[in-house]
């Protein structure tokens, strides 16, 4: 099995909104792919699809080598999903929601409960195992609803936007556990807004809007497109703007760009923090008076407005 | 197959179990309020209507218990409705499991729980006065027949939170279900007084049907004039109605699952 997810020309439409205009998406085994789109975009459609909860109007998908419509139980079989809310039993406890989608995975009483056991430990619940997952904050709702959906060992796992709502303890601690997934050789499709948790995690990005892909590489490839990182400086006078574009033209390949009312110079940052402090010293050196001295990340807005020419959805950064 | 789909199906059944350990207010609400409807019931109305052939109380007991059935109607579409909301649903969808299993141990659950409400609300009927007529196997069938009645309540309430979802529009269309239900049949009053029209409609319901099986069974007043054939032979008509609502609503239900899209 080399390739793991493959889609061809999905489409969707829900009354007269199409929500899905022709997904293509393929994803090697073991590789983790990043989908990545605004509200609206179509990502829980596509996830749906692929998951085997909705059936596409047109197009063929197949996860783990069978066809999704045609061997849905077969799929189901090879498949973890975390959705965009967790799906977990409110009354229950952390550990009973475990042991019964175990049970229901059939894995057998003995070894559900086994299991069950392994991952609450692994997911660092194992205090909170016996508590009503009501009782549960935003992040442990998470983990256990990952926990859930790595019952079966999934040789795929869907996540569909795992850490929006999380503080940044929370984030990087289920992207630790996700990297783990991946580093067990699990094919990973996971759904974000950010487009940090893609470069993160991803191998490569698949950028969605309106039903459709509209862009897709590895990380670097995409951020190429947008510029990347850029170190944004600012001085005290005009006048000083031609010396100061010559020392920062200096320390990176890129060239830089000139917002003369602002009296500010940009560079993108091809190689980090080098060039940061290339810059420092050269504008030390220099003796100009510098107002404002910062990197700025492309956020997902800046993605869009490089891919198509205009903003995206208002979103909301990690 | 079959053994996979018993045993997914028990799994659920043990879940909901676990909800009715957990929530008190449910505990209540299937054991207290058949109760209340009881003794008010048979206590301040039992006297108030004279039914041929007995005793009122006696009559509206049948009544009382089919009310109970008719509650399986909101409690499992609130139920359905909240699993789809929160996700379970979609989560139960991902599995390799039986997904007949998701309904069947609602209904089966709700079953269950209806067969507690039963038990307890014939214990305090016999306390107020209550008597079967016609020895211990004929009261089972009764019984029996309950509880058919509920578990094919069980399956309109899921099909209604399948098909409704809010919690608030749930409770009305259970209302605008349970009421014809309830007012159209021979529940609190004898049908001998209606016009023709309104009384044949009121001996067609299965609800009524099943409340002059029971009655029957019991050795309960029947107070029965109609010529309709669920008048003449309640026991196998009502059988027979309450099975033609599983066969329907059922395969119904099933199916709005699968398409069933959360939220
Ligand atoms: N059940 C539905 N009925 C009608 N329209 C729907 C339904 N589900 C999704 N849509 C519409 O389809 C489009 C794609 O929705 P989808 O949920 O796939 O987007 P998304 O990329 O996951 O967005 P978000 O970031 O908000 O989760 C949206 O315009 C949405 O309104
Ligand atoms: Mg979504």
């Amino acid at each position: 099995m080399d390739i793991a997810i493959q889609a061809e020309g999905l489409r969707k439409r829900y009354g007269d909104h199409e929500a899905l205009r022709g997904v293509d998406i393929t994803v090697p085994a073991g590789e983790v792919l990043g989908v990545l789109g605004p509200n609206g975009a179509g990502k829980t459609t596509t996830v749906r699809i692929l998951a085997t909860l909705l059936e596409a109007d047109s197009g063929r998908a197949s996860v783990a080598g069978f066809d999704v419509t045609k061997q849905p139980r077969q799929v189901r079989g090879r498949i973890g999903l975390t959705g965009q809310y967790a799906a977990v039993d409110e009354r229950l406890t952390g550990r009973e929601n475990l042991r019964l989608i175990g049970t229901l995975y059939r894995l057998g009483r003995k070894a559900a409960k086994a299991r069950a056991d392994a991952l609450l430990e692994r997911f660092e619940l194992t205090e909170a195992a016996d508590r009503p997952v009501k009782t549960y904050s935003g992040g442990m709702r998470r983990r256990l609803d990952l926990a859930a959906s790595l019952i079966g060992e999934p040789a795929v796992l869907f996540l569909d936007e795992p850490t929006t709502g999380l503080d940044l303890t929370s984030r990087l601690a289920l992207w630790e556990m996700i990297r783990e997934q991946v580093g067990n050789g699990v094919t990973v499709l996971l759904t974000t807004q950010y487009l940090e948790e893609a470069d993160q995690l991803a191998d490569r990005i698949a950028v969605i809007d309106g039903g459709q892909v509209i862009a897709d590489g590895t990380p670097d490839e995409l951020k190429g497109k947008v510029g990347g990182e850029r170190l944004q400086v600012t001085v005290g006078s005009r006048a000083q703007l031609p010396e100061v574009v010559r020392v920062l033209a200096g320390v990176s390949a890129g060239s830089p760009t000139v917002d003369e009312a602002a009296c500010g110079v940009s560079i993108p940052l091809l190689d980090g923090i080098s060039a940061i402090a290339g810059a420092a010293s050269a504008l030390e050196s220099l003796g100009v008076e510098v107002t404002d001295f910062g990197v700025s990340r492309p956020s997902l807005d800046d993605v869009f407005l490089a891919l198509t020419g205009r903003s995206a959805a208002p979103v909301r950064t990690p | 197959m079959i053994a996979y789909a018993v045993s997914d199906t028990w799994a659920l059944v043990g879940r909901h179990m676990r909800h009715i350990a957990r929530i008190p207010e449910k505990l209540l609400s299937i054991t207290l309020m058949p109760v209340a409807y009881v003794v008010i019931f048979g206590c301040l109305f039992g006297t108030a209507i004279a039914v041929p052939g007995g005793d009122y109380r006696e009559y509206l007991m049948a009544g009382i218990f089919t009310q109970t059935m008719l509650s399986n109607i909101s409690n499992t579409a609130l139920g359905v409705a909240d699993d789809l909301g929160n996700g379970l649903v979609d989560r139960f969808r991902s599995l390799p499991m039986s997904q007949p299993a998701v309904l069947v141990g609602r209904t089966v659950s709700a079953l269950v729980l209806s067969a507690l409400s039963c038990t307890v609300m014939a214990v305090v009927g016999f306390a107020i006065g209550w008597r079967v007529h016609h020895g211990v196997g004929p009261a089972l069938a009764a019984f029996g027949l309950l509880l058919l009645l509920g578990f094919a309540m069980a399956w309109l309430g899921a099909l209604i939170g399948l098909l409704v979802r809010g919690p608030e529009a749930i409770s009305a269309v259970a209302f605008v279900i349970v009421m014809p239900l309830t007012f159209l049949s021979n529940a609190f009053i004898p049908l001998g007084g209606l016009p023709a029209w309104l009384r044949t409609v009121c001996e067609w319901n299965p609800i009524s049907a099943v409340i002059a099986a029971c009655r029957e069974l019991f050795g309960n007043p029947t107070a029965l004039t109609g010529t309709a054939l669920p008048s003449r032979h309640p026991v196998p008509m009502s059988v027979a109605l309450t099975l033609v609502v599983i066969v329907v609503v059922a395969p119904l239900a099933t199916r709005a699952y699968r398409t069933a899209v959360a939220r």
